[in-house]
């Protein structure tokens, strides 16, 4: 037996059991990064238009923190990786992570492998057949991120090496994954260390691009993006990523074998022996189980309040220095200032990425159902009502918790660039208007959790409808009454619109209503386990 | 064969009296007129092979599942109705056990204990010991058999007087086994009721004053193990002088076999007085008889289901 025995055959079962997650990832991937390339084109067809460009976003240290090296600015090309890098750079990373992690240290901990490796397979087959259909989904995206960026009319040598380029980052990932999921011995532990991982490469590549120093080039994101598609058209640099993945498969399977199957190298620490007094409440166990993502998703969210803060300045100089963009700017938002339309405007892309937190908080409930915890809880003498209000309770407060810091945190960085103290106050009671709005999602969700347990998963679909209207509803030209759904829309445009107490108070009896339909369906149904 | 207890006990002497119940899934029927008493005090053994209905039973007794018909009391209360008010009275473990993967042993059995009212620290620290927990680790490292310890951990540290344990020892290792024999007849010496969902016959054996054998969601025998010794066959292996070849056609013997001379059959215990004098007519050399042990009760009774299905 060779140890890459039973490899095609775990290749099909990855394949059987991501038969609908992976073709998603892979339809929203390309789908997004589309539709971003998309958006740029026809914005800068004229040599002025790109100077302008060029001058403005691409000089400004908080547009090259995010998105990367400004080269090639002066073609449509560079300018459309420039905008689409961040997403593709985030989304492939993601998607590699998370599915690389599901088939292997979540397998592991749920004793599949050990299932698996009992049989006829090799010992390095399980990590092989999720390598090899990683390599492929990353192929794939990047060949429809070079096809869209094709078929939009960009040149095609440009477009192949930046598809290749995204795939190849794709491959780092998994690799990555594949040694977080040796290190940690826990499926949780190893996302998270993927993801700071991913945080601190992303983080070294853009100290170097600002500064343009050599420290990008410590970071496999910086070498990736090194290949400056459009510009030079490198290719070289992805020898270097490609050697790095050998290094880290060769590292990963070598850890491999200090181990023992079911444990990382990072055992788990010991916790205290009794609960707190806190802990025996239906509320203090919501709020325990819920601390470590709220805390998560408040760190994130305030890391893009502060970024999108810190550009306000860098909008007032674009637009300043661009009388089309003035013009623009002063037709759209009429009589408000630049800083208050650009705000208005990322604060309602801050809320929808935010309601990521309340939905999935909502949706932990149907997790502890199907994985039968609900069912010790109910059997103890804490009701159905008291048991889902206490988790949204948590859900509630969190969200006000998140939106808040995200608030916070831009107008903390504008209120220091502006020298506006008051900025702090307005900017968070801002953001904060968004609550109701999160909370109608979040209450899709636990509706759907009452009534239909199966498919409450869909609430997601909400989710990425209120971004698909909120964010591109112009750009697909989207009908008035179909827009008017998303509770986002309803939501004055703060701080760029005035703001109106009866839209906020309709659009929170709306979450009230559906949360209490939740509520009654919840009551009335048997308990759904897997 | 269905047995009906010889005097139905009055109403107030059962903690759980389920009569007829019905539970459906979509098309699939999971309980299809299931009958269920459970006397106060008593450590009822409740059979049967996957799939045949027992956790869902359980989950309707604990007010997690809707009936579709028949009636279902406990403790005197509806177990849907009541739900929240019952709970109190009774502790469950249940057939799976997973436990919030952040939280340690410890707190997990304390949370479990504070939201019921009854946690005894004393107990909780005598029962930690003999199970040999370690309370500090957690969750999500424990092994099967240690989350079971857990969820047992919990309930046997209160003073539930009702306690519905569902295959609680699945996972255990035979010391462990003893230790949960112990703890299960402590509680019985202490008049409380034991509802045991078990695959270990032995363990049913060893702790049950009665039990309920249940297949695809109906239930197929009930009483206790004397009553269904006696009501089923014994098997009986003998040495004649003479050949018994006419035996097979004596009421109440089925499963006649030759083996060196010697004969082996199985009788109705009704009839067990006609075979053995039908034997000593053609000379008994030897003989051996003995009652059904619980695992051959459990058998037979699928076997015969099977082949007359």
């Amino acid at each position: 037996m060779s140890r890459f025995t039973g490899t095609t055959t775990i290749v099909r079962l990855v394949l059987r059991r991501d038969r609908v997650r992976l073709p998603v990832w892979l339809a929203s991937l390309t789908g997004l990064m589309g539709v971003s390339a998309a958006a740029v084109q026809g914005l800068y067809d004229t040599p002025a238009e790109r100077l302008a460009y060029e001058r403005t976003t691409g000089s400004s240290g908080a547009a090259i923190a995010l998105s990367g090296p400004p080269t090639a600015l002066d073609t449509l090309g560079g300018i459309t990786v420039f905008e689409v890098s961040q997403v593709s750079i985030i989304g492939i990373s993601l998607m590699t992570i998370f599915l690389t992690l599901r088939h292997t240290r979540a397998d592991e901990e749920a004793g599949r492998t050990e299932l698996l490796r009992a049989g006829v397979l090799g010992r390095n087959a399980d990590v092989a057949a999720i390598g090899l259909v990683m390599a492929a989904a990353s192929a794939l995206t990047g060949a429809g991120l070079a096809a869209t960026m094709i078929g939009v009319g960009l040149p095609v040598g440009g477009s192949v090496l930046f598809g290749t380029a995204t795939a190849t980052l794709g491959l780092i990932f998994t690799t990555i994954a594949l040694v977080a999921a040796q290190v940690a011995e826990h499926n949780r532990g190893a996302v998270g260390l993927s993801l700071t991982m991913l945080g601190v490469l992303y983080g070294l590549r853009a100290v170097g691009d600002v500064n343009d120093s050599f420290v990008t080039w410590l970071s496999p994101i910086g070498w990736v993006q090194g290949v400056h598609a459009f510009g030079e058209n490198r290719w070289w640099p992805l020898t270097l990523a490609l050697c790095f993945c050998a290094a880290t498969t060769a590292f990963a399977g070598w850890l491999t074998t200090r181990r023992d199957i079911g444990s990382g190298l990072i055992a788990s620490r010991p916790g205290s022996p009794e609960g707190s007094r806190w802990l025996g409440s239906p509320l203090g166990l919501a709020a325990r189980m819920q601390r470590g993502a709220l805390i998560g998703w408040a760190v994130g969210i305030g890391a893009l309040g502060a970024v999108y803060g810190s550009f306000g300045r860098d909008v007032q100089n674009m637009v300043e220095e661009n009388p089309e963009l003035k013009k623009y700017f002063e037709q759209a938002a009429g009589d408000v200032t630049i800083t208050d339309a650009y705000f208005g405007i990322v604060l309602l892309f801050t809320a929808l990425v935010a309601t990521g937190f309340t939905v999935s908080s909502v949706l932990r409930l149907r997790t502890e159902e199907a994985e039968t915890r609900a069912e010790q809880l109910l059997a103890t003498p804490v009701s159905r009502w008291h048991w889902t209000l206490s988790w949204l309770a948590v859900t509630v407060t969190g969200t006000v918790a998140v939106l808040g810091v995200g608030g916070a945190a831009a107008g903390t960085a504008w209120a220091l660039l502006s020298s506006d103290p008051s900025q702090v106050i307005s900017l968070t009671l801002a953001q904060l208007t968004y609550v109701p709005a999160a909370l109608v999602l979040g209450g899709v969700a636990f509706a759907l959790f009452g009534w239909l347990p199966r498919a409450a998963g869909f609430a997601w679909a909400g989710v990425v409808a209120c971004f698909v209207i909120g964010w591109m509803g112009d750009l697909l030209s989207l009908p008035d009454w179909l827009a008017d759904f998303s509770p986002f829309e309803q939501t004055p445009l703060v701080p760029s619109v005035e703001l109106d107490a009866l839209p906020l108070l309709a659009i929170a009896a709306v979450a009230a209503l559906l949360i209490a339909a939740g509520a009654t369906g919840f009551r009335r149904r048997d308990l759904v386990m897997e | 064969m269905t047995v009906a207890p010889a005097a139905r006990p009055s109403t107030d002497d059962l903690a759980i009296e389920v009569t007829g119940l019905v539970k459906d899934f979509g098309a699939t029927r999971a309980l299809d007129g299931l009958d269920l008493s459970v006397r106060q005090g008593e450590v009822h053994g409740f059979l049967g092979p996957n799939g045949s209905g027992k956790s869902t039973t359980i989950r309707v007794l604990l007010g997690l599942l809707r009936i579709n018909g028949g009636t279902a009391r406990l403790l005197g209360g509806d177990p849907w109705r009541d739900a929240t008010t019952l709970h109190r009275r009774i502790a469950y473990v249940p057939g799976e056990v997973n436990l919030w993967p952040q939280l340690t042993g410890g707190e997990v059995i304390d949370v479990l204990g504070k939201l019921r009212g009854d946690l005894d620290p004393t107990r909780r620290a005598e029962l930690l010991d003999r199970f040999e927990l370690d309370p500090s680790k957690k969750s999500r490292s424990y092994s099967k058999g240690n989350r079971q310890k857990v969820a047992l951990v919990a309930a046997l540290a209160s003073h539930a007087e009702l306690l519905i344990l569902d295959e609680p020892t699945s996972g255990l290792d035979p010391l462990m086994e003893e230790t949960f024999q112990e703890c299960v007849r402590e509680v019985r010496h202490e008049g409380r009721t034991v509802l045991l969902s078990s695959h270990i016959l032995a363990e049913v054996e060893a702790l049950c004053d009665r039990v309920s054998i249940i297949r695809s969601g109906r239930t197929v025998q009930s009483g206790s193990l004397d009553e269904l010794r006696h009501l089923t066959r014994t098997t009986v292996t003998a040495e004649t002088s003479r050949p018994a070849d006419d035996l097979a056609s004596l009421p109440g013997v089925t499963g006649v076999q030759r083996t060196n001379g010697h004969i082996r059959f199985d009788v109705d215990s009704d009839h067990l007085d006609g075979a053995i004098a039908h034997l000593s007519r053609l000379g008994i050399k030897s003989l051996v008889s003995h009652p059904p042990t619980l695992e051959e009760l459990f058998l037979r009774q699928y076997g015969e289901q099977v082949d007359a299905g």
